[in-house]
């Protein structure tokens, strides 16, 4: 017992000085690796104001945030009343209209597939809505995924009305 | 790696070798033992020497020339089209070289496939060879990107989102990947970073590859062991250096046409738009060589799975040595494994026609029952086949049939069955 307490010591510093080394390796390596990280002029223009005062009901604006499309769209009544009316239990990705457009007439989304990221054509596919060319998934009124690969609904961005012709999203 | 006891013939040669035996290894490799028997198909790994060289140099030229800048790559490049001496050539020769490489490496790895080069002892020739592949689609991509068009922009933007299929850290990743939110300047700058840096890597695998060769010598269409050197081999120089020579004269006369008369017929014509994160292109494909997973990717309804498959699908041939369980090496003498070989060739270029069409209807349909069988022939078939199939009398040697001596099956049968497997 006492013999395998000698070694356990010379054991532990064995582990320790790994450890420690480790840890050094670890911490140097991090600048490495980070430095790959969205850096601050790209983090620098993360919100865009957008006058949408020009938009009338039906049609619809894509504009660059962060280098993604974003869709400003204007829907129709129509539109509406079709994206309010389907059940949840139909969606793959069940969300509530209204919680995806908070004023039902302005929908903001970004114009990315949530599949592989292509940007889905506007007043295509099945159900009215966009239909990404790329891998077939086809998104509702409300652009909410309906059939196709694609996981979930195109993603909301953050956003405000900062007055009532002006959209800050970001 | 035999006859380590060479000895220079100049003073100075010996007095060089006993302080870095640089002489040692070139003896090495030029009376290198090689079974006489070796077919054509035996020829692409010096095609494939050839086909990196070429890469590397005719992309460091290019790399004089390009700036890889999303402002300016895409202008850049046409630069190197109309204005610098030679580019057009030098861009084509790199453009088609890596359909070219790829070409030889199919069929490489396909030869391997044939003739069970990947079984023991060559099991980490087959790995090393099969990360060669995994960085070869790699650099490929990247190198894809470079030229900024439709095509770069949205292949990279695609593949790159296969990451982001990771359960709780794929976007995290992702962006780390992109150095940003979207594929931008960043991506493009680090993609040309490592597109320039992979070769060198494989160059590395390469060296490794060979060496691991050397140690248990070629395998050979026949698939038995044989005494090295005995008369059942020859020389490496000048005998197979001068058949791969032929060989590849052969196929530089394909390269050449590709090159010189259908620069463009493997590229697409969205590439030569440049890019635009607005509009993604009515249908993206990827180059040929990489559709069969493309369509195995595509088969997948579901996100996740969908890029699990397409991975595996390259993996499960590391695990090939030891889901392969027959003994006997080349498909020659398994004639079960001889006809789903050739539908498993079958099924991939199945998979690669499907690939490039749209994801709908009966392409779709034929894609999904392409991807079941591929697995199947790996997961179910093979193993099974290694226990059931009755395979035919191996000769004794591979100088035996060559030389005209019967097919004594009996006893050639035991003895390797005892001796060897």
């Amino acid at each position: 017992m006492s013999d395998q307490k000698k070694v356990n010591r010379r054991d532990f510093i064995y582990t320790a000085s790994t450890v420690v080394g480790v840890v050094g390796v670890g911490a140097a390596a991090w600048p490495l690796i980070d430095q790959m990280n969205p850096d601050a002029s790209v983090k620098a223009l993360a919100t865009t104001e957008v006058d949408v005062s020009l938009v009338k009901p039906g049609q619809s604006i894509t504009v660059l945030w962060r280098g993604k499309p974003v869709f400003i769209k204007r829907r129709t009544e129509n539109e509406i009343t079709e994206a309010k009316a389907v059940s949840l239990t139909e969606l793959k990705h069940p969300e509530k209209d209204e919680d995806r457009a908070s004023n039902p007439e302005w929908l903001v989304m970004l114009g990315v597939c949530t599949h592989l990221g292509c940007v889905p054509l506007a007043d295509k596919g099945d159900y009215n809505g966009w239909f990404c060319p790329c891998h077939g998934s086809h998104y509702d009124t409300s652009g909410r995924i309906r059939k196709g690969p694609a996981p979930t609904n195109l993603e909301i961005p953050k956003y405000e009305f900062v007055n009532s012709n002006t959209i800050k999203i970001g | 790696m035999s006859e380590h006891n060479y000895q220079p013939k100049s003073k100075f040669g010996k007095w060089f070798n006993d302080r870095l035996p640089l002489l040692t290894l070139a003896n090495h490799l030029t009376d290198y033992p090689t079974p006489k028997n070796l077919n054509y198909w035996w020829t692409f790994g010096g095609i494939l020497t050839f086909c990196l060289i070429t890469q590397i140099i005719t992309g460091l030229v290019l790399a004089m020339h390009y700036i890889a800048h999303a402002d300016l790559a895409f202008s850049s490049v046409e630069h190197i089209m109309r204005d610098v001496n030679y580019g057009w050539l030098i861009r084509y020769i790199h453009a088609n070289g890596a359909s070219m490489f790829f070409l030889a490496v199919y069929i490489h790895i396909f030869r391997s496939l044939f003739y069970g080069s990947y079984k023991s002892p060559r099991e980490i020739i087959w790995i090393l060879g099969i990360m060669i592949y995994l960085l070869m689609m790699a650099a490929a991509f990247m190198g894809y990107v470079l030229p900024w068009g439709q095509m770069s922009f949205w292949g990279a933007t695609v593949i790159t989102n296969l990451f982001s299929a990771i359960p709780l850290v794929g976007e995290s990743i992702t962006t780390w990947l992109w150095g940003g939110y979207s594929v931008d300047n960043p991506t493009l700058t680090r993609f040309f970073t490592l597109h320039y840096l992979i070769p060198f890597l494989i160059l590395g695998l390469v060296v490794l590859h060979i060496w691991a060769l050397h140690v248990p010598g070629n395998n050979n269409p026949i698939g038995i062991d044989i005494k090295k050197p005995s008369k059942d081999t020859v020389s490496f120089h000048p005998y197979i250096v001068v058949k791969d020579l032929f060989a590849l004269l052969l196929f530089l006369i394909l390269f050449a046409f590709f090159v010189f008369y259908s620069p463009n017929v493997l590229g697409h014509a969205d590439n030569y738009i440049e890019a635009n994160p607005l509009v993604t292109p009515a249908h993206i494909v990827p180059e040929w060589y990489l559709l069969p997973f493309y369509a195995i990717l595509r088969s997948i309804p579901d996100k996740l799975m969908g890029v699990i498959a397409m991975l595996s699908a390259i993996l499960i041939l590391a695990a090939l040595p030891w889901l392969d369980t027959s003994k006997i090496r080349s498909a020659v003498f398994r004639p079960l494994y001889k006809q789903f070989y050739w539908i498993l060739v079958l099924d991939v270029l199945i998979l690669g026609y499907v690939g490039a069409m749209p994801a709908e209807g009966l392409y779709l349909l034929i894609a999904r029952i392409g991807t079941a069988y591929y697995f199947a022939h790996f997961l179910i078939i093979l193993p099974i086949l290694g226990k059931v199939e009755k395979t035919l009398p191996l000769p004794m040697s591979i100088s035996e049939p060559i030389l005209g001596g019967s097919l004594n099956a009996e006893p050639a049968r035991s003895k390797e069955n005892s001796q060897k497997l």
